[in-house]
């Protein structure tokens, strides 16, 4: 049956066009031609292909429950079996770092053992622990992320030190043996006189010198910085020492040398006095195995500043 | 009559949603009432005027080319908002430090991640589908559009869904459905709008002068059902309160996953490639002028193309919480979809057959040829990643991104821009602008797209295997920022290839708005053929 209408834009056929249907929808014609036969071999390929697979894996469902495939295969069970081929090969050593102690574990007596320390460590490290140290462990500067390459330690640098901070954390509400303190918030405690004595005190600590330009070069006023040591000495030095330098037991920070953990300007050190600061760890021991987390202090421990 | 009964129902909304305004919990419903407000009370008073005033008769023997023309500018309009959008999160990627300060909470990678897809697939490629969607039926089925005024409100009730779906975004309204992240009051909207556009696109098919339906129209009227389907399934979802944008899915967990990507993937199914697949069979054999290569493979590759992809969305979910067996079907499904997809692009390719030497003068071919070119390509990619074993590597990658964009960029983009050129002289009876520009346009695209591609090839098999890699003793290599790091130079790559096809359009949207001037005169539409 040929169309009728009178399209405008009729299309024009040419010299050894195949035939069309005969129909013409404004203007656009069809031909006739056949499926293309690699086309359509294709097609039935991969139909056959399709029932073929669904045999062989978990595919159609029923009323409870589905067809397993003749394979028996499961993506469970594949990934079960990755991590129990590799919870086989390392199982000794994973015993070992539950049992042994630590201080043991080095690269001269216990090679076998260190080196898998330090691979899981690192492991661990990258995935758990980068997020707020940093994937080189330099910590974030002036952010509240201590840098774990240098001898400053707030909790100690020994290898129990690192392991227990590293076991229950710092701060936390979710384990009872969590590293614990809390500095006192001095605003309304101290005039903001007292205050700006304090913190110009506290930034001559590290004024080795006496010229008025402390270890990281700020200047600080010496007069305010003088009238500030009493101040110091009356609410601060309880826990950060007589001298400045810090107490570990209670996780004070040593201020007499270069490194501020929440930054050494006047600004910030007074944003710290006048409203404290509370730095918080998670207790990995409740996430991790002891064999992860034994791996992860001597991997930290190894990074340069451990004692 | 019916005056008042439209004067007393947006003298209605109009109240209502001043009371809505009033009471609303959050930034976002407060907003959307307020623009609801204004557009019922505007359209009342635009109502009022005209109640009592004798009626314009319908130029029955005219096609209806007011909306196709409206929605032809939306498309252009939408299409560079929403690759403008696209480039500078492409930069948040790469540089961070764009995520703005002061414009945190409003203008961050996660608010404008959804706008972005959003503007490209719904407002872009929707206004697109739009324009072709009127145009086609009514000139394949040599009839006006049925329904009289239904049809422009189709289109304007459109454009309202994708500034409340825009804003919403912005101000942090969103159901967490990926492409589906408008609020319940939104997606109602949008059900309306549908069903009227559904009802006037099958009221125009009904009264055809044509004795058969062109195959265009079967592609475009099984995307406007699929999708009405598709789009209520996966909001239903209970408000928290009438008052706020917030609501709670109905389905949870796995089943949610499963419902989303059963969406999402018949998205990409049926909104940008059945959708669009209607569009090539008409806008290919018009411009190149040659008949539709085989009648036979378009059934055939039809039929099976909307049986097969409905049942592919669990490639989305392989190694999740979903059973191995709905993954498995899934794959399966997507494999076997692969021929039927090709049948559109060897159909397209083939109509050439007899015009291949018009691709060396004629531009617009030229991008239409290179749309079916990267559609072939994506729809091969396609089933490949669906591979269980494939998909392990390939997932939550950037080989993904680079998967879609080439679709989208590629098939949707080109194939839109194609359209345009040939609508805008036709319905403006005009030559268009410049064939130069048009050149220019072409090849800044298809640069830009085979950058945006390659660089997320390289991205994604690259992360895929950090991600991986494992040591001897089976401890993980790399850390997740080691694989942010390393992709930051094909970030860049990316966001250049984001700029080139960006100018592109420009380069259109200059050169459509200069074919427009150049008409002058009022445009007319065109007249329905005689019997």
């Amino acid at each position: 049956m040929t169309d009728q209408r009178n399209h405008p834009e009729e299309q024009v056929l040419q010299d050894g066009d195949p035939e069309t249907t005969g129909h013409s929808w404004d203007g656009i014609k069809e031909f006739n031609n056949p499926l293309p036969r690699w086309w359509l071999w294709c097609f039935y390929l991969t139909i056959i292909w399709g029932v073929a697979y669904s045999v062989l894996y978990p595919a159609w469902p029923g009323i409870s429950g589905a067809t397993a495939g003749v394979l028996g295969f499961s993506t469970r069970a594949q990934v079960a079996e990755e991590i129990d081929r590799f919870d086989a090969l390392n199982a000794d050593l994973r015993q070992q770092l539950t049992e042994v102690d630590l201080t043991t574990v080095t690269r001269e007596d216990n090679p076998d053992l260190y080196n898998f320390a330090v691979q899981a460590g690192e492991s661990t490290f990258t995935t758990w622990c980068s997020q707020c140290h940093g994937a080189g462990a330099a910590g974030v500067q002036a952010a509240g992320y201590p840098n774990l390459l240098d001898d400053d330690w707030l909790w100690g640098g020994t290898l129990e030190d690192i392991q227990a901070t590293i076991a229950h954390g710092i701060r936390n509400e979710d384990d009872p043996d969590a590293r614990w303190s809390e500095m006192t918030a001095f605003e309304g405690i101290l005039a903001d006189e007292e205050i700006s004595q304090v913190v110009n005190y506290a930034m001559s600590l590290s004024d080795e010198d006496g010229d008025g330009v402390n270890a990281i070069s700020q200047t600080y006023d010496e007069e305010l910085a003088s009238a500030g040591e009493t101040i110091f000495l009356d609410n601060c030095a309880a826990c950060h020492g007589d001298a400045g330098t810090g107490d570990r037991f209670l996780g004070a920070p040593n201020l007499t040398d270069a490194i501020w953990l929440y930054g050494g300007t006047p600004e910030a050190i007074e944003e710290t006095v006048r409203h404290a600061r509370f730095g918080v760890m998670p207790a990995w021991s409740l996430r991790l195995s002891e064999a992860e987390v034994n791996a992860t202090a001597i991997y930290v421990h190894g990074l340069g500043g451990g004692e | 009559m019916l005056d008042y009964i439209k004067l007393a129902i947006l003298g209605l909304v109009a109240i209502c949603a001043a009371i809505a305004a009033n009471y609303g919990l959050d930034a976002a419903y407060k907003l959307h009432a307020l623009i609801i407000m204004v557009v019922a009370g505007g359209l009342f008073l635009w109502q009022l005027r005209r109640t009592g005033e004798p009626a314009v008769a319908v130029p029955t023997g005219e096609y209806m080319d007011g909306p196709v023309r409206a929605a032809a500018i939306a498309t252009a309009f939408w299409g560079v908002v929403g690759f403008l959008a696209g480039v500078f999160i492409a930069f948040q990627l790469a540089f961070p430090e764009l995520n703005f300060q002061w414009a945190e909470g409003y203008a961050n990678f996660g608010r404008l991640r959804p706008l972005h897809t959003s503007a490209v697939i719904f407002a872009f490629g929707g206004n697109a589908l739009l324009a072709a969607s009127f145009y086609i039926v009514q000139r394949t089925s040599a009839v006006r559009m049925w329904g009289g005024n239904a049809t422009w409100f189709v289109f304007w009730g459109y454009q309202l869904f994708i500034v409340m779906a825009a804003t919403g975004y912005l101000l942090g309204a969103t159901q967490s459905q990926e492409y589906a992240e408008p609020e319940w009051y939104v997606d109602l909207w949008l059900t309306i709008v549908w069903v009227v556009f559904l009802i006037v696109y099958v009221g125009t098919l009904l009264k055809r002068k044509e004795p058969h339906i062109y195959v265009a129209n079967w592609f475009l009227l099984s995307f406007i059902i699929t999708v009405a389907m598709l789009h209520v399934v996966n909001n239903l979802s209970i408000p928290v309160s009438i008052w706020g944008s917030r609501s709670v899915q109905v389905f949870s967990g796995v089943q949610n996953a499963m419902t989303q990507w059963w969406y999402g993937h018949n998205a990409v199914g049926f909104f940008l490639t059945a959708g669009f697949l209607g569009m090539m069979y008409y806008f290919v054999p018009k411009q190149a002028e040659r008949p539709v290569y085989s009648y036979k493979l378009s059934i055939i590759h039809f039929w099976a193309l909307i049986f097969l992809y409905i049942w592919a969305g669990p490639h989305h979910l392989h190694y999740t919480a979903l059973p191995d067996w709905a993954s498995t079907l899934g794959m399966v499904f997507s494999v076997i979809l692969w021929m039927p997809s090709w049948g559109g692009m060897i159909n397209g390719l083939m109509t050439l057959q007899g015009a291949w030497d018009k691709l060396r003068t004629d531009p617009i071919l030229r991008m239409m040829v290179t749309s079916l070119a990267f559609y072939g390509m994506s729809t091969f990619e396609g089933p490949m990643m669906s591979i269980r074993a494939v998909n392990s590597l390939s997932h939550y990658t950037d080989w993904t991104i680079g998967h879609v964009h080439s679709g989208a960029l590629g098939w949707n983009g080109m194939i839109t821009f194609g359209m345009l050129y040939y609508l805008f002289p036709k319905l403006w009876h005009t030559k268009l602008y410049s064939l130069r520009a048009v050149s220019w346009h072409f090849w800044l695209a298809t640069v830009g797209i085979v950058l945006y591609a390659a660089s997320m090839w390289v991205t994604g098999i690259m992360e895929g295997l950090m991600w991986r890699e494992v040591d001897a003793q089976g401890f993980l290599v790399n850390s997740f920022a080691d694989t942010v790091e390393a992709k930051f130079p094909m970030y860049v790559v990316r966001g250049l290839g984001g700029v080139m096809f960006l100018s592109g359009a420009l380069i259109m949207a200059w050169n459509l708005w200069m074919t427009v001037r150049s008409a002058g005169a009022k445009p007319t539409s065109d007249l329905v053929p005689a019997e």
